[in-house]
């Protein structure tokens, strides 16, 4: 079997796998948040943590919880960091410094998993199980409240009222993430991924010389790791490591945990908002960018350009024979589509121009289908910003669902169109200029220099800014520059949308619906989903146009 | 519902004096083949005439206003800077000019659209010259003169034929024949006076017979030709809220735009790449929607224009707003959906007679009716049955017996014959009293004509044979030729169409399935017309309305648009959001049209400003980099001569297309009442796509004719 045949085959698998479990999946997810009933173990975290999880919150108080349990959590985190040399199970690793202890907080709390350290030489068992894996359940689950709150603010009409975050938090990890985690770490274990408490072993190579290896609970962090759209391995060397992503069906396995929620989730905003078209319209949209993101990848990777990828015959650089050029490239759109950032092999070595749509699928702001419940919510603005400029071309004031887009609602998107560019943007241009920053790049390998070496630092405050988390490697991100700056690009880039995404649901939950005639834009057609489809492409896709110029364009071009 | 209204019975028709010139049937400004709501022509002279507004507006505190164009002034002013500072280069000379020509033309856009406002204005002030009033003294026995400005509220003020209305008021004694023309632009006179819903007078308007008393009710500079000089001035308009939000959205798209161009230079100088401050600033004007950022107070401006040009005046922008929004409207039935006086449509005989004879007969005993109704009869006589229209002076001897309301009655009586037609109880009594009976037949005819919606009138003769009724007149409302098809186009917009009428539920049901409204609301009265607004409002939709009468004046404060007639009271004026100077109700729906234009031109403009960046980047990007990165030379599609020629076209095309665009702006996007799905497609197929493709070839044809410059390509 040709190699292209293989990736062809592989992705159609994958398509097949997410059709059949978008419908029941969906519907589950919308069950579980609209179900008036707890569960017995729920009422037991109720009481434990001392919420009402019967009572309504308004956006402000959504907000403030959702705030109020990260900021936890993150300085959870990051004692458990810098306590770590003192604790058990830590398999003989000092405490981590406190400006990789705050980035690494911060990185996980925000779903990025950005990682500057290595995971095998630096975080032991406690920080591993108790610290960053569960920041891999709560942190996707206060994406996809979010998402929800939203959904209920255009399903909701006449009241201020978006639902409990707290039930949201506790459903969404006890219903949809933990049993899916157990299933999947199930599957993962029976093909091959490791999962015990044991310590560092010696190995002797085939070549001679020995290499340390670690053990671990890696099935059910690598689970959850894909599953919430995490990212942050185990190992350094991530879904490329074989104990983490030992072959092509786990390889497949992990891209279809990656998007299983993502996608399924415009089944499950179809459904709350009583019309399931819409939701299918934006699955459309999503499945549009990433079927094209996906077939672009494999035709650069395959196509090899460049002297070197020419005479090896294929640019297998970076990627694992295991997976393949098809299985690698499948796995890296998914990624950098979504708010992963799971690597399952390295994408500072893929062709210039594969580097190149792995940075614009964040930039477009990690929509297609995006991280759990943050592409959602980010689709749906973008949606909003369709809609306000196509709207006015059907001569009317414009609206989507029912609901009017008004000064407040323009006001509110225009806002988190904002944010990421400028964290992007900004600290990218301040690492150009300041000699600390430029230290990282330069003095590390002369090899990087030049237009890929830019592409690295833009790659990574892209990555952190969107809550990815994959890394462009060649940059020496671990020196107080990056590790603040990315720390603070990864919180505001996560947090601060979040605000104007549940302010801009309380605004539209107040409003009264406004009913559908012939003269509404039919928002469910193709129409708009290509119309929604060149809107990200130019709104985003041109912010970032200059800078990808002088990095990947420039280096693919040249 | 309160006690049902019968149908008008013919007798009552003819007390109404008409006030004004009869109501345009078809709708105004309407030429076929042309866009249904096309403005004024755009005339290339108003660009010359406007330049010193244009230059005027230059002024910071203005620019301030719109963000967009307020960044590219800054950015004229900088790269003015230095050219100056270096000024053998051409090149920075040549952009600082076409960045200046690019506020310029921005503004210019703006001062041809206040222009045509300002014309209208001066016109206005001519009739508001400063008038003398004779004002009454407490006692209301003497005069005394006083200037029209020194008037108060509650002053009452006497006007003979000549004076002119030295301000707005009621009648409150007298009736006079006036001369609206210096507001409405119609010359016939109208009816005002006392009491009733004809009581309205305007300052500045003239009293061209008999004598009256007026209660002013405004306050002098607050009249209504001072709100109208205001308006259409543009002094008082104030941002819509659509306006509000496109301006946020393109303000954040500026914001994101200069974060790009600002973050770019530590990038090129990380490339070894630095750019000089005039390409950044050039890129920087070329990214930002300076095209929509131009335009968008023009457009505005000149929606509020079209509306003006219809003699309709809208009180605010929100107003026009909410009518591209309108998703009920209630149209009076008399006026609106039928023209107004019920028609003969047909003559029904009872058995034994022909319907020549009765029709004959009938068109005899109308020859005395000068009402509408008594005309149709005789018109319908003619066309149907071929009879000519006898004059009264062609039969001697007859003996006429004219229509009175009193009667309800008319006919004649020649050769012996008695003919008369009438109301059914008129015609019944008539007969008996002379000893004759009325046929079976003729009461079960007058039912059917009824119940199927129709006012039926008896036509009797008395002759040898002895008096008798010889059959049934079928009249009816007669719906206004179009309307139904502009029902069927106002329902693919989207738009549900509610008739009103007094009429009883058969009759307004049978009229409402001939003009094929959606629905009607019968025997109505201001309270069901205030509950059926409430109730779509409820439900979320928008409703617009016409009206009149003072009992119409909450249901117009209420609705989201709504339209009083200039013929009506103060009250209805006051309360309603537009007030519409032919009174022709009909009118609404171009109202909704032209708020629909206005919210579709500002879409479109938007699409096309945004999709142009596209091809600006094509043209500067290479432009910029290519000595770094040889490579980006590839981007160059339009293969465009030389970096400074590629800057410069990129500038100039973006400066240029505003200007090319105003007479689009000014006029605004066709439009044709289609499904949304329709007109998303065509919309996007030419301003989104041609945004996209137009500046492509527009550019390299820019880039062509530099590159002819000696010394410069």
């Amino acid at each position: 079997m040709s190699p292209v045949l293989a990736g062809v085959l592989q992705l159609i698998a994958l398509i097949a796998a997410l059709a059949l479990a978008y419908r029941p999946f969906g519907d589950y997810m919308a069950a579980v948040y609209s179900s008036p009933r707890h569960l017995r173990v729920e009422k037991v975290i109720y009481r434990c943590i001392g919420a009402n999880a019967d009572t309504q919150m308004r956006w402000p108080a959504y907000l403030r919880g959702i705030l109020a349990f990260s900021l936890a959590g993150l300085l959870f985190l990051y004692l458990l960091q810098r306590l770590q040399g003192g604790l058990p199970l830590s398999l003989g690793f000092a405490s981590i410094s406190p400006d990789q202890a705050f980035n690494t907080a911060a990185s996980f709390v925000a779903n990025t998993n950005w990682q500057s350290y290595s995971g095998e030489q630096a975080m032991g068992h406690v920080v591993q199980t108790a610290g960053l894996a569960v920041q891999n359940f709560v942190s996707a689950a206060t994406g996809m409240a979010v998402a929800i709150a939203l959904v209920r603010g255009f399903a909701r009409s006449r009241t201020g009222d978006l639902g409990n975050f707290w039930a949201d938090l506790v459903r969404g990890t006890v219903r949809v993430l933990v049993p899916i985690a157990v299933l999947g770490a199930l599957v993962l274990v029976a093909c091959g991924v490791i999962q015990n408490f044991s310590g560092i072993h010696e190995v002797g190579q085939f070549m001679g010389g020995t290499q340390q290896t670690n053990g671990g609970a890696v099935a059910s962090q690598e689970v959850i790791k894909e599953l919430g759209t995490n990212g942050g391995g185990y190992f350094n060397a991530n879904s490329a490591h074989p104990f983490e992503n030992p072959n092509a069906f786990t390889n497949l396995f992990e891209v279809f945990l990656i998007l299983v929620i993502p996608f399924s989730l415009t089944r499950t905003f179809g459904k709350l908002t009583g019309n399931a078209r819409q939701g299918y319209a934006i699955l459309a949209t999503m499945g549009v960018i990433w079927l094209g993101f996906t077939a672009l990848m494999m035709w650069t990777e395959f196509a090899h350009g460049g002297p070197a990828l020419q005479a090896a015959g294929a640019a297998m650089e970076g990627k694992e024979n295991r997976f393949g050029v098809g299985g690698s490239a499948i796995f890296s759109v998914a990624t950098t589509l979504t708010s992963t950032g799971a690597v399952d092999s390295f994408h500072s070595s893929y062709t210039a121009f594969g580097g190149g749509l792995q940075m614009l699928g964040m930039m477009l702001g990690e929509i297609a289908p995006g991280g759990v419940g943050s592409g959602l919510y980010g689709m749906l603005v973008m949606a909003i910003i369709a809609v306000f400029i196509a709207g006015l071309m059907v001569g009317r004031t414009p609206e989507y669902l029912g609901k009017k887009i008004g000064t407040r609602e323009i006001k509110l998107a225009a806002c988190y169109i904002l944010i990421t560019p400028t964290l992007v943007l900004g600290f990218t241009a301040a690492s150009m200029v300041l000699p600390d920053a430029l230290s990282s790049m330069l003095n590390t390998k002369a090899l990087n220099a030049g237009s890929h070496g830019f592409s690295e630092v833009l790659y990574a405050f892209t990555s952190g800014a969107n809550n990815n988390g994959s890394a462009f490697a060649g940059l020496n991100a671990n020196t107080p520059w990056y590790n603040t700056t990315i720390g603070l690009a990864m919180l505001l880039g996560r947090f601060l949308p979040m605000v104007f995404v549940l302010a801009l649901a309380g605004s539209l939950a107040e409003q009264k619906p406004v009913p559908e005639t012939a003269g509404t834009l039919r928002t469910e057609k193709p129409l708009f989903t290509g119309l929604l489809v060149g809107t990200i492409l130019i709104i985003t896709g041109l912010t970032y146009f200059p800078a990808l110029a002088l990095g990947p364009l420039a280096e693919g071009l040249s | 519902m309160t006690a049902p209204v019968k149908p008008e019975e013919p007798g009552s028709m003819s007390t109404a004096t008409p006030t004004r010139a009869p109501h345009q049937d078809v709708p105004s400004g309407h030429k076929p083949g042309d866009g249904r709501v096309g403005g004024g022509l755009f005339d290339p002279k108003q660009l010359l005439t406007s330049l010193p507004d244009a230059i005027r507006k230059l002024d910071p505190r203005v620019m301030v206003k719109s963000p967009v164009m307020f960044v590219v002034e800054v950015g004229s002013v900088l790269t003015t800077l230095f050219a100056v500072m270096s000024p053998a280069d051409w090149f920075g000379w040549a952009i600082a000019a076409w960045l200046w020509l690019t506020v310029i033309f921005a503004n210019l856009a703006e001062a041809v659209a206040e222009g045509r406002g300002k014309a209208q204005a001066d016109t206005l002030r001519k009739a508001k010259t400063d008038t003398v009033a004779r004002r009454l003294t407490a006692g209301g026995s003497s005069e005394e003169q006083v200037p029209g400005t020194g008037l108060r509220i509650g002053d009452l003020v006497v006007c003979e034929a000549g004076d002119i209305i030295p301000g707005d008021g009621d009648v409150v004694e007298g009736v006079a024949s006036v001369d609206e023309s210096a507001i409405t632009g119609e010359s016939a006179p109208v009816i005002r006076e006392s009491g009733g819903d004809r009581s309205a007078v305007t300052g500045g308007t003239k009293v061209l017979s008999d004598r009256i008393v007026i209660k002013i009710t405004t306050k002098p500079g607050e009249t209504f030709i001072d709100r109208m000089i205001n308006l259409v001035e543009g002094a008082a308009r104030q941002k819509t809220p659509n306006e509000i939000a496109l301006n946020i959205l393109l303000a954040s798209l500026t914001i994101v735009f200069l974060l790009a161009v600002v973050t770019l230079q530590p990038f090129a100088i990380y490339a070894g790449a630095e750019q000089p401050m005039i390409v950044l600033l050039a890129l920087l004007v070329c990214l930002i929607p300076t095209t929509i950022g131009a335009l968008l107070s023009a457009i505005g401006i000149a929606g509020m224009d079209r509306l003006v040009q219809r003699n309709v005046l809208a009180m605010s922008g929100r107003a026009v707003e909410a009518a591209g929004d309108v998703s009920t409207l209630l149209l009076d039935k008399t006026g609106t959906i039928t023209l107004g006086n019920r028609q003969a449509a047909e003559f029904v005989p009872v058995r034994g007679t022909t319907e020549a004879e009765l029709a004959d007969a009938a068109q005899l005993s109308s020859l005395a009716d000068e009402t509408p109704e008594g005309r149709s009869i005789v018109v319908l006589a003619k066309e149907k049955y071929g009879l000519r229209e006898r004059h009264q002076g062609e039969l001697t001897d007859a003996d006429w017996v004219p229509f009175t309301a009193q009667t309800r009655m008319s006919g004649v009586d020649v050769d012996g014959r008695k003919v008369r037609k009438g109301a059914t109880g008129s015609v019944v009594n008539w007969v008996k009293e002379r000893g004759g009976s009325v046929a079976e037949d003729a009461q079960q005819l007058t039912d059917t004509i009824s119940q199927a919606g129709g006012t039926p009138l008896l036509v009797a003769m008395e002759d040898e044979s002895g008096p008798r009724v010889l059959g049934v007149i079928h009249l009816k409302d007669v719906v206004k030729e179009g309307m139904r098809e502009r029902f069927v186009e106002l329902r693919k917009m989207g738009i549900k169409t509610v008739m009103i009428t007094g009429d009883n539920p058969l009759t307004a049901k049978a009229i409402a399935d001939e003009a094929g409204v959606d629905d009607f609301l019968a025997e109505a009265t201001p309270e069901d017309k205030m509950a059926l607004i409430k109730r779509e409002q409820a439900g979320g939709k928008l409703v617009a309305m016409t009206g009149d009468g003072t009992n119409d004046a909450p249901a117009l404060a209420q609705a989201d648009v709504g339209v009083a007639m200039n013929t009506g009271t103060s009250a209805a004026k006051e309360a309603g959001n537009m007030v519409d100077l032919d009174s022709n109700p009909t009118k609404l729906i171009e109202i909704v049209e032209i708020g629909k234009q206005l919210l579709i031109t500002r879409g479109a403009l938007t699409t096309f400003s945004i999709a142009n960046d596209v091809a600006k980047y094509f043209a500067i990007i290479p432009a910029m980099f290519a000595v770094a990165y040889p490579g980006l030379d590839t981007l160059n599609i339009m293969r465009l001569s030389s970096p400074n020629s590629a800057i410069l076209s990129a500038i100039i095309f973006n400066a240029l297309i505003i200007i090319a665009l105003v007479p689009l702006a000014l006029k605004g996007v066709r439009y044709r009442p289609v499904s949304a799905d329709k007109m998303l497609r065509r919309n996007l197929a030419v301003y989104g796509l041609g945004g996209l493709i137009a500046p492509f070839i527009g550019i390299k044809i820019i880039d062509l004719l530099i590159s002819l410059i000696p010394g410069i390509g």
